[in-house]
């Protein structure tokens, strides 16, 4: 039915017909929803299986574009990686939630820290799984950082072009380690209090700024103004430090991670990729290398 | 013989991960080496073969000039993270639905715990303190340790291992990182947690923790065998034994380097070999000063009114 004046108000004869589209464009989008503009709006290529679009499905995606478009076949067998930077990476977004979830419900102030932890324990609906959770995964993301380097080690990719990288690595190992630290004080329980104390004892013992080490005192090192006082927040291990520990693992640290993880990712990306499985060198082709330079 | 402490330290909900490292670090050191053992055997085959060695592919993957070198990330590696994912959350689901976060008594300063243990990955360091003070032990070796990390890039310059698993091309270095983090680091920490006891006293497996346990331990310092007594003395005297040390092994590791390792020497320019040689001596410190604790029950071997070493 056209209607014969454009100013014309729609019947009720135009109406169905709407219907009946709504209807056809419905079946039509459900039998292809990959078709639909919304789809297109959010996913900017299509999804036949071609290589261009298996390359733009990376390439176009803010999550996934940290991944080239195409890697090393050998490099996807688990035999070279073991996964274990990857699965680091994952840890730590396990490790992001679950923090975020126990952050609602806890006060760094001694107060309200160990009762909080309770509270989590005993009464907030997954409270304790949660806990469990964070501790269990920042244990896990110790072991796979240490196995992580011990592999990249093995394959030698420290090497050139990858030096620098490998110093972020070791620079995100030593975070991960402080994470771990800064966290062990937020139950405010005898265990994170007495690891924290040992270790913080420590910092008494700094050449030059601890008031215990040594030149300490010979420069006017005290309890109440060496590094040990500016880590705790005071000259024992009490409410400024907790609050301390909760900002260094909540917050500073977190972001210090984030930010060299940053720089580890995109130079993978930038040093060529992952390093390997390479080709086998001969220790015959060295020699003749160092003659032509 | 009686396991029962050593069930209970093993079953510590807080030690499942160093049970776990315990398992999956020979586990990695054998599935690494495995790859090294053929890339060797594809090496040495080469090295004998010049001919053979122009054409290969030189991988010991399998093989197909067909093949493409490279794969789409999606699917291939995409599915891959994917997967891993899933299984990592569902290990982790089972390890915290069995398996509860440990929560001491509320914080008390006046009741010290003993042992007062720091988390398993800290305690290669606290079993340094049994060897070393607080500003050495605590301050200077974990800078030492992160700063020589850092440092391997710029001081291995062999162009040889770049990206594949081998043993016979880099002996030396890996080697040499392996003895520093399985034996001063890992072995130290999984001392420190199955071994040390209250006092940080020594109870072997097999032994049930005594609180009341008492060792009349005789610490010596070095100067005290040879009847030293002038605070000055002792102090010229420890200065000149330790620092004799450090000379007389950086000499020895650079004669053996020299004798048995002239390509090392040769290829490395005089600052990344001085590092090398200072790192390594560095290294070595740690087992004499446990050596000579242990064995000899001697603490110090520099003392001075300032520090001691």
């Amino acid at each position: 039915m056209v209607p014969k004046n454009e100013l014309d108000t729609p019947g009720l004869g135009e109406v169905v017909e709407k219907v009946q589209e709504a209807k056809d464009l419905h079946l039509k989008w459900l039998k292809n929803p990959f078709e639909t503009e919304l789809w297109r709006s959010i996913f900017r290529h299509k999804v036949d299986d071609a290589p261009r679009n298996r390359s733009l499905a990376v390439l176009s995606n803010v999550f996934l574009h940290l991944h080239p478009a195409k890697v090393n076949r050998d490099a996807v067998r688990y035999t070279f990686t073991w996964g274990m930077g990857g699965i680091t990476f994952y840890l730590f977004l396990v490790l992001t939630f679950t923090g975020v979830a126990l952050m609602f419900y806890y006060h760094p102030t001694k107060a309200d820290a160990f009762r909080d932890i309770l509270y989590l324990k005993n009464d907030v609906p997954f409270g304790n799984f949660m806990r469990n959770m964070h501790r269990w995964a920042a244990h896990a993301m110790i072991i796979t950082v240490w196995t992580h380097q011990m592999r990249v080690f093995m394959t030698g990719s420290y090497k050139p072009p990858r030096e620098f990288n490998w110093n972020v690595g070791v620079i995100l190992l030593l975070v991960t380690m402080l994470l771990s630290f800064t966290g062990y004080l937020l139950p405010d329980d005898q265990l994170g209090f007495w690891a924290v104390t040992v270790g913080t004892n420590m910092a008494r013992a700094t050449p030059l700024i601890g008031h215990e080490g040594p030149l300490g005192p010979e420069i006017g090192a005290t309890a109440f103004n060496d590094i040990r006082f500016a880590m705790l927040g005071g000259s024992i291990v009490d409410a400024n430090a907790l609050l301390r520990a909760y900002i260094w693992h909540c917050v500073a640290l977190p972001l210090v991670a984030g930010i060299f993880m940053i720089v580890h990712f995109w130079r993978i990306r930038k040093d060529g990729s992952i390093s390997g499985p390479a080709p086998v060198m001969l220790a015959s082709e060295v020699k003749t290398a160092k003659g032509r330079r | 013989m009686d396991f029962q402490q050593l069930w209970e330290i093993t079953t510590l909900p807080d030690n499942i991960p160093i049970v776990l490292l315990g398992i999956l670090t020979p586990f990695f050191l054998w599935y690494g080496f495995r790859e090294a053992v053929k890339n060797d055997r594809l090496i040495a085959q080469l090295e004998a073969d010049p001919a053979l060695a122009k054409t290969h592919h030189r991988k010991h993957q399998p093989y197909h000039p067909a093949w493409d070198k490279t794969v789409h990330v999606w699917p291939y590696l995409l599915r891959i993270e994917f997967l891993a994912c899933l299984a990592v959350t569902a290990f982790l689901i089972l390890w915290a639905v069995y398996f509860n976060a440990p929560l001491e008594e509320p914080a008390d300063p006046t009741l010290t715990m003993n042992p007062a243990k720091a988390p398993w990955y800290f305690l290669g360091l606290q079993e340094m303190l049994v060897y070393f003070d607080p500003w050495i032990a605590g301050v200077i070796l974990p800078n030492v340790i992160v700063v020589g990390l850092m440092a391997i890039p710029y001081m291995d310059t062999s162009p040889l291992g770049n990206g594949y698993y081998t043993w016979k091309q880099r002996k030396f270095a890996i080697g040499g990182f392996m003895f520093g983090y399985l034996v001063l680091w890992l072995a130290l920490a999984f001392l420190g947690t199955f071994v040390r006891g209250p006092g940080w006293m020594i109870f072997w497996p097999g032994e049930i923790w005594d609180h009341h346990r008492v060792v009349h331990e005789v610490n010596v310092h070095l100067h005290e065998l040879f009847g030293l007594t002038d605070t000055l003395q002792i102090a010229i005297f420890g200065g000149v034994a330790t620092i004799g040390f450090l000379a007389a092994a950086g000499g020895a590791t650079d004669f053996a380097l020299r004798k048995y390792k002239p390509e090392l020497f040769r290829k490395m320019n005089i600052v990344q070999y001085v590092h090398m040689v200072g790192f390594l001596v560095i290294m070595a410190a740690l087992p004499v000063k446990m050596v000579l604790k242990l064995a000899f029950g001697i603490k110090y071997v520099w003392v001075t009114p300032w520090f001691n070493v």
